[in-house]
């Protein structure tokens, strides 16, 4: 940032104006080409906005989706400053354990919907727990003995056991995607508003997403292990000598990331009724994406970014063609690192700048 | 922003009590230039003893091929300490310039009947434009230098975990241009031909000798080799040069590094540069050998075999990556699909050990990365920084860190 500023303080005045103009507003107006563009566009040619509120909506309720998983990537990058490449195999993990629960409780389409709401519950408690500890264990095996190691030594640990689990998955369901049975009947509209129409699957998503981050944000601000967490991301050695656990700590904040991919894991399987080993691996990029976006080590930062990234994929799935989505996120990723690694609602971390 | 690459790095704390495993003893000089002459001279005579178009000369063949891309990976990962996820873009890009150059991809060029240079044979009637292989390896290294250098440009202010990331993105983004290709279209022509993939490809036409065949196989094993021993001394003399060494001192201190006058955006760039032209050596040659230039290999998983080969043998270590890329390569091409593939079946399990191979790599990684950092044949220097730095980081260090820091 230093040889940004320089450069501007040695350019002519409109010019300092106008990069403090886009450093400012730059990714704000880069987020808004496409919605306006297509906006202007569907208002030309049909006239009324309805398309594009229908890909808003559902780059929402995909959206929220993301921000479950990035907030995993937020809260471990912002206490151990690692990327968990993992996170994303973590979630998909998540997403077949809920989708063979499953059938061991003997959910149908056909079930009631007391049994649906009680049996759904049951599913989400046990795919969090079940990612939960997966992350948990993956902590404790592959990142505590790297704790001094150089850095890119728990990096590519994660890359690894980011392999390891796609193979897991793999093994568990093979190499296509898997239809699985649609419970919630997730594309039946429940109601039309101005021409956006709300699906089960959307009424879903935002239903699990919510309630969730509001948990851990009160979580995260009002409890002691929250509080814990906190002053671990700010400096672990201090919080070491004011007698926090930061093992603990750690091991924690690890669970509670591995618990909200496990939501996501269900949420996924429900509203797109199919499940693959891969879907961890572009999952985790793009939740990834969202969490730099919003600002890594911020989850409101981390929640906001899901959302952007959801709709900017969704308006790319509809518009442009899907194959060219992961192209497009990631080219994102690539403008955001480089002009603004802060993100939207940066915070600066420890060592980050 | 530039304090944060120069974070101070942490000290190898002790764990459970220090790592203090007894270093290998350095062989004398004279027995390390005995053992490499001798491994090399084995290298060159191996074809002899194989059946000129059998499987085992394949795999050594592609074994080398994969040498050379760990090489070029070696410089950007283990000399100048960025971690590339995305290498297999430079793949990528030199297996595309084979495939522009060197196939029927451009049929309609020059109105059907194709532009040829210094090639023989039947290259030399068909349509399409064909280029001398030692032109299109020349094309390769200039596009992958380029493209090595434009991918490293926006990376430069940011810290090792976000180079990987980007660079990560780029390989996919490379990635899905080619699998997407073939809706792009401009000058009268496909950007690639996509999942289709451009097949076949011109044979290696070097000039006194016959094209190759695919029956022969020798011919391509020596090319490789020569490869292999050309990358291996640019290796060397760069490892040595004022360049290596500015490398390796932009990766242990960059801070201390720039005060020492290292320029570092240009020394950066030029490890992004070299290490991409070894990768784009390696897929020209690739998509000839292969005789196909499929748009599926150019995945984020090949990324990682290579990698998994620099690690394996030790990261920055020259011999070591050789080590690891010919036993890798060894393992995924031979051993898993050849040798052990039936091994879960015969327990009773229903699934094939070559559907699990990157599980293994992935395994390979994590016990590597828990057990061994330095790899099989570390590096000297980095040994001593994973083992033996604890003391003298801590002192250096403006803080004594903590037994365990997280």
């Amino acid at each position: 940032m230093a040889s940004a500023s320089l450069t501007g303080a040695r350019a002519a005045a409109p010019a300092r104006v106008v990069r403090a103009f886009l450093d400012k507003y730059g990714l704000i107006c880069l987020l808004l080409v496409m919605p306006v563009a297509f906006g202007i566009h569907d208002l030309r040619t049909e006239g009324d906005l309805s398309r594009l509120g229908n890909n808003l909506l559902d780059g929402l309720s995909n959206g929220s989706i993301w921000a479950l998983v990035a907030i995993g990537y937020t809260l471990v990058y912002g206490i151990v400053e690692l990327i968990n490449f993992a996170h994303g195999d973590v979630f998909m993990i998540g997403s077949f354990t809920a989708a063979g629960f499953f059938g061991t409780i003997g959910l149908t389409a056909a079930t009631g919907v007391p049994g649906l709401i009680a049996g759904l519950l049951l599913t989400l408690l046990v795919a969090m727990l079940a990612s939960g500890s997966l992350n948990l264990m993956i902590e404790r095996v592959a990142y505590r003995p790297l704790r001094g190691a150089p850095r890119l030594a728990p990096l590519v640990a994660a890359v690894g056991f980011s392999f390891i689990l796609q193979n897991v998955g793999l093994l568990w369901r093979g190499g296509s995607q898997q239809g699985i049975v649609d419970l919630i009947n997730s594309q039946k509209e429940l109601v039309m508003i101005a021409g956006v129409s709300v699906t089960h699957g959307d009424t879903l998503a935002i239903a699990v997403t919510i309630p969730l981050v509001l948990a851990m944000t009160l979580f995260i601000s009002r409890t002691r292990l929250g509080k814990a967490m906190r002053a671990t991301a700010q400096d672990p050695d201090a919080a070491r000598l004011m007698g926090i656990n930061v093992d603990t700590t750690i091991s924690a904040t690890f669970l509670i990331g591995g618990m909200l991919a496990g939501a996501a894991g269900l949420t996924y399987a429900l509203y797109q009724t199919t499940v693959w080993y891969f879907q961890g691996f572009t999952a985790g990029l793009i939740a990834f994406t969202a969490a730099v976006m919003g600002g890594i080590g911020n989850i409101r930062g981390a929640v906001l970014g899901g959302l952007i990234i959801g709709v900017i994929q969704q308006i790319s799935d509809n518009r442009i063609g899907s194959q060219w989505t992961p192209a497009i996120v990631f080219a994102f990723l690539v403008l955001i690192m480089v002009f603004k690694p802060s993100g939207l609602l940066g915070e600066e971390t420890r060592e980050a700048g | 922003m530039t304090g944060d690459a120069a974070a101070p790095r942490r000290a190898p704390a002790p764990v459970r009590g220090p790592r203090t495993r007894p270093r290998a003893p350095k062989l004398p000089r004279r027995a390390r230039v005995g053992l490499a002459a001798a491994a090399l001279l084995g290298g060159a005579i191996l074809p002899l003893f194989l059946a000129s178009g059998g499987g085992l000369i394949e795999d050594a063949t592609l074994a080398l091929a994969y040498v050379v891309m760990a090489l070029g990976l070696n410089i950007i990962v283990g000399f100048a300490g960025l971690l590339d996820l995305g290498y297999v873009a430079f793949f990528a890009i030199g297996a595309y310039t084979m495939g522009y150059f060197g196939s029927l991809f451009h049929i309609n060029v020059n109105g059907g009947e194709g532009i040829h240079v210094l090639v023989s044979g039947v290259a030399a009637e068909l349509p399409g434009i064909h280029l001398n292989f030692l032109l299109i390896v020349v094309l390769a290294i200039i596009a992958t230098t380029i493209a090595g250098m434009l991918i490293g440009l926006p990376t430069l202010r940011l810290r090792g975990d976000y180079i990987a990331i980007v660079t990560l993105a780029f390989g996919e983004i490379v990635g899905r241009i080619a699998i997407n290709g073939d809706e792009i279209t401009g000058f009268g022509t496909k950007l690639t031909n996509g999942r289709q993939g451009i097949t076949p490809v011109d044979k290696i036409d070097l000039p006194f000798l016959d094209p190759f065949t695919a029956l022969n196989l020798r011919p391509w094993y020596w090319v490789a080799f020569v490869m292999v021993l050309l990358v291996l001394f640019v290796n060397f003399r760069l490892r040595d040069s004022r360049l290596g060494r500015a490398w390796i001192a932009l990766r242990e201190d960059e801070v201390a590094a720039v005060s020492m006058g290292v320029p570092a955006v240009k020394t950066k760039l030029l490890a992004y540069g070299t290490g991409a032209a070894f990768g784009g050596i390696s897929g020209a040659f690739l998509g000839s050998y292969l005789n196909t230039v499929n748009a599926d290999q150019f995945q984020f998983s090949f990324s990682i075999f290579i990698l998994a080969m620099v690690i394996l043998g030790g990261l920055g270590s020259i011999w070591g990556v050789v080590v690891g890329a010919i036993a890798l390569s060894f393992i995924n091409n031979y051993l898993i699909p050849d040798v052990l593939n039936n091994v879960p079946a015969r327990i009773g399990l229903d699934f094939d050990l070559t559907q699990l191979s990157f599980g293994i790599f992935g395994f390979l990684l994590v016990i590597m990365m828990v057990l061994r950092p330095e790899g099989l044949i570390p590096e000297r220097r980095r040994q001593l920084e994973l083992q033996e730095g604890i003391e003298d980081l801590a002192v250096d260090g403006d803080d004594v860190q903590p037994a365990v820091r997280p």
